[in-house]
């Protein structure tokens, strides 16, 4: 009885329309979403669906052409080119994945000790991921230069080989110095964020564990791995979809020869598409990645959360 | 791999144990490893410095010492600002970077805001939706784009890049900021809320005051990677005096079979300088939320 007399005087002050709305956090929540959503719509989610649907047609550059179903794809799937390029991938992001992962993850392993200078050790270690990768290419395509290679040079005043290596214009060669370029970016991604993770675990598990007599393989396996998985989980993913899709690597050093041999996909997709005109075939290669990418992030997701068998338990 | 990974393991972690290790063990296991790192992560930069300020008959003499430079020489750099476009092409650079930098912090602030804090029905899913939207590589997205920009009318010009940066700007900045506004006491906002605040006035007068060491890093970030961005501005952009410095170092100075080494490596060091300055002021802030990033 007594809390209705304020209630009565409350329709006194009227609530405006904008007040509500202001008070509404729905209303507020899209109002606030709106500039990033409106671009996000428009520039991703619609050349998304833009480009798969260009896969099923057979547009040139300068216009949208005839819906021809599934005849880019089984143009490609004919097409030796395309399985190489596939292959490739395929070979270049796990050989470098693999190997950035465990130089990564060493040199991580490394840094987590007390160092001195170690914060500007850290800072310049960063150094290759900022710098532009087209413009460390550059610097790789000196270093891989068939007549001018430093690395041929030191090797022959080794007098380890007599004859200046051929490192672009042979086939297994060429996929052997783009994953090298490739892994050289890599690293310090991988080793930064894994130390990070490596600084979350606490000492007294080391500790503890010396004490019972573990053997340092045995620490590792038990207490670090574990205790990293998480982080191992996202850094993987990001890796291995960059180096899935990367680029601007092989566009600089061997734009896909010797011979096709480090053609990627998305390499491929773009010399059919923009110098070859073919947008139609080009977006077919495009789409033909989109399953392996949400393989990958599937695999990520599932295969490496934290799981109890990795802290010794059962999986239910 | 894993067998030497475990002996550096048993080093002591973080100095706790680290006594226990003798100093000559300590230089085969740490040291030598990490200057061998250290060398091959940073050889490349000085290998670009060198060849940049070597004279032609020196970059071609064969027998020379190829890791020393007898004559340094700035005529390619001299070359590359007085006889080609490239102050242009570094104004370009500047400009989409920054725009699209701003343009990205701006709706990133808001929706992150609006995600961590608002907290509005669907929120969680719309977060997911950002991360997986950073996840989008811009190798799959350049033909449908080149395809719109076309369509709009915007080919060849800045604002076909400063539109299409935010693509991966703002779903990476978002999810950086939504981290940092979590670590920021809700209790300060409720506060502002019982005193009559409106949610606008929290977030400008308290929330972004209080987030500048995040907004500072998801800039940097986000300069970065527009400034390092490659396939679209080869696909959109044709005219020389529009390029960026990363397209047109490759379009513009190779030419034929004779490659100016010299001016390549001149233009790939000046083109890493502001990125690599710009990372040198910040980059406490730039280890910190990487990490904090990923550490979600």
């Amino acid at each position: 009885m007594v809390a209705e007399a304020p209630k009565a005087a409350a329709p006194a002050y009227k609530i405006s329309l904008w007040a509500q709305l202001n008070n509404n956090r729905d209303f507020l929540g899209l109002f606030f979403m709106l500039p990033a959503g409106l671009v996000l719509l428009l520039f991703l989610t619609y050349p998304l669906g833009l480009g798969v649907y260009l896969s099923l047609t057979d547009s040139r550059i300068g216009g949208v052409g005839n819906f021809i179903w599934f005849d880019n794809f089984i143009w490609l799937y004919h097409d030796s080119v395309f399985w190489l390029s596939v292959f490739n991938t395929l070979l270049y992001t796990i050989v470098a994945s693999a190997i950035k992962f465990g130089l990564g993850l060493w040199l991580a392993l490394i840094l987590n000790h007390h160092l001195p200078f170690k914060a500007f050790i850290r800072a310049i270690i960063l150094l290759p991921w900022i710098v532009p990768t087209v413009l460390s290419a550059i610097a790789f395509w000196w270093i891989f230069d068939s007549q001018y290679s430093i690395i041929s040079w030191a090797l022959t005043e080794l007098g380890l080989i007599d004859q200046y290596i051929d490192f672009l214009g042979d086939p297994d060669n060429a996929r052997a110095s783009v994953i090298a370029a490739n892994i050289w970016r890599g690293i310090p991604f991988v080793a930064i964020t894994l130390l990070a993770g490596l600084q979350t675990i606490p000492q007294s598990l080391h500790e503890a564990a010396t004490l019972d007599g573990s053997t340092p393989w045995q620490r590792f396996r038990f207490i670090t791995l574990p205790m990293l998985t998480p982080i191992i989980a996202v850094v993987m993913t990001f890796s291995v979809l960059f180096t899935f899709t990367d680029f601007q690597l092989i566009y600089v050093l061997t734009r896909g020869g010797p011979l096709n041999a480090t053609h990627l996909m998305a390499t491929l997709s773009f010399q059919r598409a923009i110098p070859g005109t073919q947008l139609g075939e080009g977006a077919a290669i495009a789409t033909a990645m989109i399953p392996f990418l949400i393989t990958a992030i599937l695999f990520s997701y599932f295969g490496l959360q934290n799981r109890k068998w990795q802290h010794g338990g059962r999986d239910d | 791999m894993t067998d030497a990974t475990a002996s550096k393991k048993d080093v002591a972690d973080e100095g706790g144990m680290g006594y226990l290790v003798s100093l000559p063990r300590k230089v085969v296991t740490i040291y030598i490893p990490l200057a061998l790192f250290v060398f091959i992560l940073l050889f490349p930069f000085y290998w670009m410095t060198v060849v940049s300020v070597k004279p032609d008959n020196e970059l071609i003499e064969q027998g020379a010492n190829p890791f020393w430079v007898d004559n340094p020489t700035l005529q390619h750099i001299r070359h590359l600002l007085f006889e080609t476009s490239y102050p242009s092409w570094l104004w370009n650079t500047m400009l989409v970077a920054t725009v699209s930098t701003f343009l990205s912090l701006f709706c990133s602030v808001l929706a992150a805001y609006a995600i961590e804090r608002l907290r509005y029905k669907g929120s969680r899913y719309v977060g997911m939706g950002i991360f997986l939207a950073y996840l989008v590589p811009p190798s799959i997205l350049f033909i449908p784009l080149s395809v719109m920009v076309q369509a709009y009318g915007v080919r060849d010009t800045p604002l076909a890049l400063i539109l299409t940066y935010p693509t991966f700007l703002i779903p990476f900045s978002t999810w950086l900021l939504m981290g940092y506004f979590r670590s920021i006491p809700y209790e300060l906002e409720e506060c502002a809320l019982i005193d009559g605040a409106s949610r606008f006035q929290i977030l400008t007068k308290i929330t972004i005051p209080l987030a500048i060491p995040g907004l500072i890093s998801a800039g940097i970030f986000a300069f970065t990677l527009s400034w390092n961005e490659f396939i679209y501005a080869l696909t959109f952009i044709d005219a020389s005096e529009n390029k960026t410095v990363p397209v047109a170092i490759v379009t513009e100075l190779v030419r034929g079979d004779i490659y100016a080494w010299g001016s390549l490596m001149a233009g790939a060091l000046l083109g890493s300088l502001p990125v690599a300055i710009l990372y040198s002021f910040f980059v406490d802030h730039y280890v910190a939320s990487l990490t904090g990033a990923v550490k979600e």
